[in-house]
């Protein structure tokens, strides 16, 4: 790392530094009621007490498994059916106008539905977290595949590859930057939904766990949740950022 | 027309085997009976009474935020030891999820418009921020050097040389944003402040009542989706010229 870069980034560290010390003069002078704003030391002693007796780590394994699985299934359905339509411009005409439709949508208006028909349980969280990360997922990789150069396809017609080499080698390679900032932003939708899904249906979580530190009152705790939930949000916009930089190298 | 085939199909098959008595259960409803219930909704002024506070939720939210991040993000961007000096804090509190606050703002605010409006504001912050960075950076050098010629105040060189510039990124901006608007209004609605259409839509799931629920979720959607096509329409409309960041 240069030095200048180095210092640039020691600059930006300070600023957020500054921004927690900022917090620190706020509750030091009680200019905010510790009721709504608990002090640094409070959340961060809140935050060790609830790794050390193990409740975050389960409230994580929940909600982060959660999320993972409801990802996963989408991924791997919205990949491969946007695969399908995008392939046939016929399908694409009849299905596109409805996803269109279905895109707007908020998640989560899906989860009384959801609620009435499965009830209270681990399958409402997953099917609401598949259904609201399928459509970014979907919706990517058909806009993807459309904006394949059509003079590839005629390239690859006559040297008359074979279908999967064509699908290999063209397309999936072309349309992956779409694919991986689909995948992007449904991984973030479902981080959402599976708080949203936990903080409806009280399943252990850190969903249910801040909204029930807030409603007892207890601050330091419900700081601490919030802290690891931006905690898990910015590492999964990391590994995010890791992995397009690392895939799509060769684009640049 | 044939982007109507699917659908038409798929409600002539729900109305169908609802009809038909093969599936009994009191969590269905048929969409006759949905369509009933939403006029029903529609005509006693209850469903437009949660759209108002509903919508009221997101535009305020939205104008609060975006005035925040558009600000914010022209400085990052004007300014390039700013920018570099907030990189790091924005990167560290954009991908905390909007309704991890939820619990805060019930605490801060209670039940009522500040809890919706302070989230909404806070999601639709960070697309606006942003976006206005990038599209400032973006402005032509030698924009910026006629400003520095002219000896142009920092007021006069954002209002009259950067801001025309990065009208058409803005508006992009302000359409996304539009969209996060109403999603996470709905969302805090439904998770925990009783008001608005996501509560409404609670309400009927709670009592019982899927035909009112659906209606309900079908006009969300019929929202969402105007909102989308109207912001899409007037954009092309207005800078139809201009070649479009997406």
């Amino acid at each position: 790392m240069k030095p200048d870069r180095l210092l640039q980034n020691a600059g930006g560290i300070g600023v957020l530094l500054a921004l927690f010390g900022l917090w620190a003069v706020i509750t030091k002078f009680g200019l905010v009621s510790p009721v709504f704003l608990p002090s640094v030391g409070d959340t961060f002693g809140a935050l060790l007490e609830q790794a050390e007796d193990g409740s975050l780590g389960r409230a994580v394994m929940g909600t982060g498994g959660r999320m993972l699985l409801g990802f996963g299934f989408a991924a791997l359905v919205g990949c491969s059916v946007g695969l399908l339509i995008g392939l046939s411009p016929r399908a694409r005409a009849y299905i596109e106008p409805s996803l269109e439709f279905l895109r707007p949508l908020p998640a989560s208006a899906v989860i009384p539905v959801a609620i009435l028909l499965l009830g209270l349980t681990k399958t409402m969280i997953i099917s609401v977290i598949v259904f609201g990360s399928l459509w970014p997922t979907l919706l990517a990789t058909i806009q993807g595949i459309k904006s394949v150069e059509p003079r590839l396809f005629e390239m690859a017609r006559t040297m008359e590859l074979p279908h999967w080499t064509v699908i290999r080698s063209i397309i999936l390679p072309s349309a992956l930057p779409d694919i991986f900032a689909g995948l992007r932003l449904a991984l973030t939708v479902s981080l959402i939904l599976a708080v949203v899904t936990e903080m409806m249906s009280a399943e252990a979580g850190l969903g249910a766990m801040i909204l029930l530190a807030a409603r007892s009152f207890r601050s330091p705790e419900l700081f601490a949740g919030v802290l690891t939930l931006g905690a898990i949000g910015f590492g999964i916009n990391a590994v995010m950022e890791f992995a397009q930089r690392h895939l799509l190298r060769w684009r640049h | 027309m044939r982007a109507l085939i699917l659908p038409c199909s798929v409600i002539a098959l729900w109305e169908v085997v609802g009809r038909s008595q093969v599936v009994q259960s009191d969590q269905m409803s048929r969409p006759s009976e949905i369509a009933v219930a939403g006029l029903a909704a529609l005509s006693d002024g209850s469903m437009l009474s949660a759209t108002g506070q509903t919508i009221t939720t997101a535009l305020v939210g939205l104008l609060i935020g975006s005035a925040i991040g558009i600000s914010l993000g022209a400085w990052f961007g004007l300014s390039a030891v700013a920018g570099r000096l907030s990189q790091i804090s924005v990167e560290v509190f954009r991908p905390v999820p909007s309704v991890a606050l939820i619990p805060i703002a019930m605490l801060a605010f209670g039940f009522g418009y500040g809890m919706g409006i302070s989230i909404v504001a806070f999601a639709c912050m960070w697309p606006a921020l942003i976006i206005t960075q990038a599209a400032v950076r973006e402005v032509p050098g030698e924009l910026m050097e006629v400003a520095r010629v002219l000896e142009l105040g920092w007021a006069s060189r954002l209002f009259n040389i950067v801001l025309p510039d990065a009208v058409p990124n803005l508006f992009t901006a302000m359409r996304l944003a539009a969209g996060i608007s109403l999603i996470v209004a709905v969302t805090v609605e439904i998770t925990a402040n009783p008001m608005g259409l996501g509560y409404a839509l609670v309400v009927a799931q709670q009592t019982l009542h899927p035909d009112t629920m659906f209606a309900y979720l079908i006009w969300i959607g019929l929202l969402g989706w105007l909102l989308n096509a109207g912001l899409l329409q007037a954009q092309s409309r207005l800078f139809g010229r201009w070649s479009i960041a997406a």
